[in-house]
């Protein structure tokens, strides 16, 4: 059973730069920044670790941090212009029971980050729904398309951006109230 | 009921309107498209069951549209499910009848607002007979829209339906 920070520590031996930081001030756990196109090769030590075995994704979150510049465009809507998202991993130890948070951020207007889908199965679905819903594009993902949008969706519309705009018409059916 | 007044005092013959006789044999045996879409579905499902027991008004769940007559919407009508509704309320031969049950399928309930991804009421894609109220309505409440439904079986007329 280790830490955050023994882990954070064990991190910063191994990969050096590409751990960015550790956050301690956070209501629940701590939380390791990682680089956005390094967090496969990190994931794998995670698991594969004797010292950590995090067996477990708990949880994988797509966020829209919401802190670039808020713009008008053409037709007078607010636009996000600037920032980062960020996607939260939750791992968990089934066989040394402790827990770690990971969270990258990637530019708002070039979100990519490696996906982790051959290292825990399960990031699979996660991940297409992150994309769904925030529009984070995974990097080596096998199937990387919509999972609860339809299909035939408007491309580049992400309904959980701040900044989402509702689409006026979904093939000829009216969408405001 | 009006259909059998007017029986012969020796009985086996029955003077009836044709339009009494075939909207009465229609009320009677309502068959719905098998179909839920979500908490209101279990309301429905309940409605079904031995405590309130739709089949005692002829209700029972058909599960092929082209041998239904009627469909209950019985939920939120998502965009995506929207297109499949439609096909469905397409393949179901006529007389079809509509009960849009609950504040989701009605309106769009909650997600009136925010909901990016839910059809506004049922009614923007088919045409609907009976709203029910509710969210989700009482057992109780989807009985009364199934009388309701009845109720406007009953006065049709042969030469065109009426809604």
């Amino acid at each position: 059973m280790k830490n955050a920070e023994e882990i954070f520590e064990l991190l910063k031996q191994e990969f050096g730069d590409s751990i960015l930081s550790i956050d301690k001030d956070t209501p629940t756990e701590p939380i390791i920044s990682v680089e956005p196109l390094k967090i496969h090769i990190v994931s794998k030590f995670l698991r594969d670790n004797p010292e950590l075995q995090f067996d477990s994704l708990m949880c994988l979150s797509g966020v829209d941090d919401a802190n670039g510049k808020k713009v008008k465009d053409a037709e007078g809507y607010d636009v996000i212009e600037g920032g980062t998202l960020s996607v939260y991993y939750h791992l968990y130890s089934t066989v040394l029971r402790h827990k770690i948070t990971l969270k990258v951020s990637a530019p708002r207007e070039d979100a990519k980050v490696e996906s982790v889908e051959n290292v825990w199965k399960c990031a699979d679905w996660h991940e297409r729904e992150a994309f769904d819903m925030v529009g984070i594009v995974f990097v080596n993902h096998p199937d990387l398309r919509r999972i609860l949008m339809p299909y035939d969706w408007e491309e580049n519309s992400f309904p959980l951006r701040k900044d989402f705009k509702v689409p006026e018409f979904y093939q000829g059916m009216k969408i405001p109230y | 009921m009006g259909l059998l007044d007017k029986e012969f005092s020796d009985g086996n013959i029955v003077v009836a309107n044709v339009e009494d006789l075939l909207n009465w044999a229609r009320l009677s045996s309502v068959w719905q498209l098998g179909f839920g879409l979500a908490c209101c579905a279990i309301e429905m499902m309940a409605t079904s069951a031995s405590h309130y027991d739709f089949d005692r008004f002829g209700l029972i769940p058909r599960n092929t549209p082209r041998q239904a007559d009627a469909i209950i919407i019985s939920g939120t009508v998502t965009l995506k499910m929207a297109i499949r509704i439609k096909r469905l309320y397409e393949q179901i031969p006529d007389p079809k009848y509509i009960i849009s049950m609950g504040s989701c399928a009605n309106c769009g309930g909650p997600y009136w607002e925010h909901g990016y991804h839910v059809l506004k009421g049922v009614d923007r894609i088919i045409p609907v007979d009976v709203y029910v109220p509710g969210c989700p309505p009482r057992p109780e409440a989807l009985l009364e829209g199934l009388l309701k439904l009845q109720e406007k079986i009953r006065n049709e007329s042969l030469r065109k339906k009426q809604s």
